[in-house]
């Protein structure tokens, strides 16, 4: 469906993404997880035959963005961060116009403007002035304007930036909604919409792939990685010097705080460290409501796999430029 | 063709849902009827023919002025809201977008023109001027303001903002007249190639004449603007 070998661009010297490879099969949802700058919107672009690739090969249903890009950009619906929308036109006539604009006659637009306002809970505003809308309204217009031609490709690019947790939640299930009928790839930062909307995940570091899989896959490679799930009564902050002075902890950080005074916690270590804490917090005087172990979240996952790039890079950086003599002796 | 259509129509719609399109045609329809009251039809007693010949100089002058602001807006905007990238991942070709844009600008354009009428109108009631020299001069603004609608959309295209398009759009325009200045200056044949280039030279249709080469030089320099401005849309994937 989607294939992409060696896909690479350079915004001047600096690689924006180099040597991307993966492929997404038909009716999947995979998500593009990624910080700030990692190279996420570049390569959502370049599939959406927005930009130009400096070199590597996309192929969608077998036809190349850079051979034929005017074939592709009628299989692909694009929704940026930003939703593009003219804000002085109605909701209605905006949808009809971006149904024309992909080729639809002018009867077969309004037919299927109709559908895509009643798949994205629009109706209610069409004859508002978009400039008129909320932020929620704008994005599932946005959202609408990206499926109104029935693309088989839908691109949408941190579909859930700017929602408050309500619209995250209606979000979430119109992007669920539409699988099936469209093959989806979705960008962000935000793990759980990430984890909770997609079937695999792509992470990217860097402008490079760093892990391909789902959840449980990428879970499954942190082996040697334990998590507690903590609650705890008492002093939190003494809590988390005790459990930190355990051997085989190497983080501990302080969670929710509930009504009755007990507080979460979760601790990670490289070994098993069940028996110590629960010694430990109780020899502290504080109380001990409860200890499990707990599931990676994709948050850790994400840390460690980003975390460890970096230091392989910087470890291969300092192997190919050793300092002086002297540097190497005040860094000492 | 058919989506030259479609965005030329919502383009056309844009400038009249916006006050900026009114905002500019109530202010050229004032100073040209300001001018026509002042200096056209004041001072000393006039030919009908001089009459008409000075009005569309006043309407020479204004008409680039209201193109440059008419095009101002025509991607500069889109790049400002980010609907450029619905246009972008559409499947309409760059040529087509420049073209739309293009289209409704003129039309809009031409509209605001054809309000000036009522003064050459007056002249050819009141005074002894032939259709013909009302005519030319109005094909001749035409196509003076086709000319500075595609410098002003080629600004338009490489600017940030509508305000910097606006002042680019207007350095280009302005080279292209103050070109004739400079060629007393300069020896033949630089100087016959300059001043062929400034649309000094190329203004006989206020008298009511026109001539094939200036027609010529308008449409050239329109397509040419047009087709950098395509260009600079293609350069943008690259960037």
């Amino acid at each position: 469906m989607i294939a992409v070998q060696g896909l690479s661009k350079y915004y001047g010297d600096k690689p924006a993404i180099s040597d991307l490879n993966f492929e997404i099969e038909r009716g999947e949802i995979v998500g593009i997880l990624g910080l700030n700058g990692a190279g996420k919107t570049t390569t959502l672009r370049i599939l959406a035959c927005l930009l130009l690739p400096s070199s590597g090969r996309v192929t969608i249903h077998g036809i190349d963005v850079y051979d034929n890009p005017h074939d592709i950009r009628k299989q692909v619906g694009f929704l940026p961060e930003e939703p593009p929308l003219y804000r002085e036109m109605t909701v209605e006539s905006f949808l009809v116009f971006a149904a024309e604009l992909r080729g639809l006659t002018r009867a077969n637009a309004r037919s299927r403007t109709v559908q895509v306002m009643e798949i994205t809970q629009t109706t209610d505003v069409r004859d508002q002035l978009i400039a008129n809308l909320s932020h929620g309204y704008r994005k599932r217009v946005g959202i609408a304007q990206s499926i109104v031609h029935q693309p088989p490709v839908l691109i949408l690019d941190e579909p859930i930036s700017g929602l408050d947790p309500v619209q995250i939640v209606e979000m979430r299930e119109m992007i669920r909604s539409l699988k099936g009928k469209h093959t989806i790839l979705v960008s962000s930062h935000i793990l759980p919409e990430i984890s909770q909307t997609c079937d695999r995940i792509l992470v990217i570091q860097e402008g490079q792939l760093v892990a391909v899989g789902t959840e449980e896959e990428l879970t499954g490679r942190l082996t040697g990685v334990h998590w507690l799930q903590i609650t705890i009564r008492g002093d939190q902050h003494k809590a988390v010097d005790v459990i930190a002075k355990i051997d085989g902890v190497m983080q501990c950080n302080p969670g929710q705080t509930h009504g009755d005074g007990s507080h979460d916690m979760r601790v990670e270590s490289d070994r098993d460290v069940r028996e110590a804490v629960s010694r430990d917090v109780v020899q502290a005087g504080i109380g001990l409501l409860q200890l499990r172990p707990a599931e990676a979240e994709l948050e850790s996952i994400f840390l460690q796999l980003t975390q460890s790039t970096r230091g392989q890079r910087a470890e291969r950086g300092a192997a190919r430029n050793p300092k002086p003599a002297a540097e190497k002796e005040v860094s000492r | 063709m058919k989506n030259i259509a479609l965005l030329a129509r919502r383009e056309l719609g844009a400038y009249l849902k916006s006050p900026m399109g009114y905002v500019i045609v109530a202010i050229v329809l004032f100073i040209d009827g300001l001018f026509f009251n002042i200096k056209v039809l004041g001072g000393t007693p006039k030919f009908s023919a001089e009459v008409l010949q000075l009005f569309f100089a006043v309407a020479t002058f204004m008409s680039a002025v209201a193109a440059i602001l008419l095009a101002m807006r025509l991607l500069a905007e889109e790049r400002q809201l980010g609907t450029l990238t619905l246009l972008l991942t559409s499947p309409v070709k760059d040529h087509e977008i420049v073209l739309g844009k293009f289209v409704s600008a003129l039309i809009f354009f031409c509209g605001m023109t054809a309000l000036t009428i009522y003064m050459p109108l007056l002249i050819f009631v009141n005074g002894k001027v032939s259709a013909g020299h009302i005519m030319g001069g109005y094909l001749g603004l035409v196509l003076l303001g086709m000319s500075t609608l595609a410098i002003g959309l080629f600004a338009s295209a490489v600017s940030a903002n509508q305000l910097v398009a606006a002042v680019a759009g207007g350095a280009i325009t302005t080279a292209f007249w103050v070109l004739y200045w400079g060629t007393p200056v300069m020896d033949p044949p630089i100087r016959e190639m300059v001043s062929f280039l400034s649309p000094w030279k190329h203004l006989a249709w206020q008298n009511g004449v026109l001539h094939t080469r200036d027609v010529a030089y308008f449409l050239s320099v329109t397509y040419f603007f047009l087709l950098l401005t395509t260009q600079v849309l293609q350069a943008r994937r690259w960037r």
